[in-house]
């Protein structure tokens, strides 16, 4: 939720369009709102596999603080509002982006693809990436380039990010019956597609510094840090991450024994990393530092 | 006897907490949109010829 609200206004504060602080704020609410209706869809459907999960199970459905007919009601009735009010305070294509990541992520991912294929939070991922352009649009109007770009990084993070995590949560995912990717192809196959997807990532967290979008101090947030990421992602697929049984040595998704240690350290990065890029470029916009337009050069 | 269909009191408190969230989840919605239809109308309505 936290991303989904930062990458959002990063995406509006880029678009470099002048926009009453009033009618921003209430974008980005209606962006917040929107997400956590699709969370109380989600949770509706999911709550059986999330009670089998030591990671979901203390959820407000499956935890029984609230009814499954109540999350549903609460979120269609969040979505409608959510939608409702963008296309009237802003502009309906950022209401109609809204509506598709809403359905994206409710219906598409968490009923469609979550359950039946490996490829779940490849595809799912789709959603979480669009809040950058949905902000974009709703102070422009448009979704140009720019915006899709920040939609695409994000897109190509969440599999590193995603996948990393569910190396050493895999037995959580087995038991409940979700097709994650070390769970189906097993993990050596799952620590070298993260390393292809890295090598994907990483060079598309640089092109903003070539389409006008980011600055000198963007460009050097994310060579620095994709190396670093680079590096990281080389370890694991080096290591021998999801391999063992009882990887983790408590609740927490940081506690690990030493044969995960390269997949949480991947996975906690790969947080820090996206979220330093998107403060960058937020900075620089704010700031109006000049982009490099390095290409043009 | 007692009413099977009756509301227990843990039951009925948890009812009227979902309706007045409810309440104050509209009034905050109706001020929510007459606050953007006046950032959205501006000076227009003001400078309008009549």
């Amino acid at each position: 939720m936290s991303l989904v609200v930062f990458t959002a206004l990063t995406g509006l504060v880029c678009a470099d369009t002048p926009i009453n602080p009033v009618l921003g704020a209430v974008a980005i609410l209606c962006i917040a709102v929107g997400a956590g209706a699709s969370g109380a869809l989600n949770m509706w459907y999911d709550a059986d596999i999330d009670a089998k999960m030591r990671r979901t199970r203390g959820r407000p459905v499956p935890a029984g603080r609230v009814q499954g007919a109540d999350a549903l009601a609460l979120g269609i009735v969040l979505s409608l509002f959510s939608v409702m009010l963008m296309g009237m305070a802003l502009n309906w294509l950022a209401a109609a982006l809204l509506a598709f990541t809403i359905f994206f992520y409710a219906v598409i991912y968490t009923v469609w693809l979550k359950r039946s294929t490996a490829q779940n939070i490849v595809i799912g991922g789709l959603a979480g990436a669009l809040p950058p352009v949905i902000g974009w649009a709703a102070a422009t109007g448009t979704a140009p380039l720019n915006a899709w770009l920040l939609c695409a990084i994000i897109f190509m993070w969440t599999p590193p990010h995603f996948w990393a995590l569910s190396l050493y949560t895999s037995e959580d995912y087995a038991k409940a019956g979700v097709p994650m990717m070390p769970v189906v192809r097993g993990a050596p196959s799952t620590r070298r597609q993260i390393l292809v997807y890295a090598l994907l990532f990483v060079p598309l967290c640089l092109a903003p510094a070539v389409t006008g979008l980011g600055g000198a101090a963007y460009f050097g947030v994310a060579a620095a840090g994709g190396a670093v990421f680079l590096l990281l992602a080389w370890r694991l697929f080096r290591s021998h991450a999801g391999e063992a049984q009882g990887q983790r040595t408590s609740d927490g998704l940081y506690d690990v024994r030493a044969g995960a240690r390269d997949a949480r350290n991947l996975f906690a990065f790969s947080i820090l990393y996206l979220s330093l890029i998107f403060a960058t470029l937020l900075g620089e916009h704010l700031l109006g530092a000049q982009p490099l337009h390095l290409l043009s050069r | 006897m007692s009413d099977p269909n009756r509301e227990s009191e843990a039951e009925s408190k948890a009812r009227r907490g979902r309706n007045i969230a409810l309440a104050v989840g509209l009034i905050l919605f109706v001020i929510l949109v007459f606050v953007v239809t006046i950032v959205r109308l501006g000076g227009n309505v003001v400078t309008k010829p009549l």
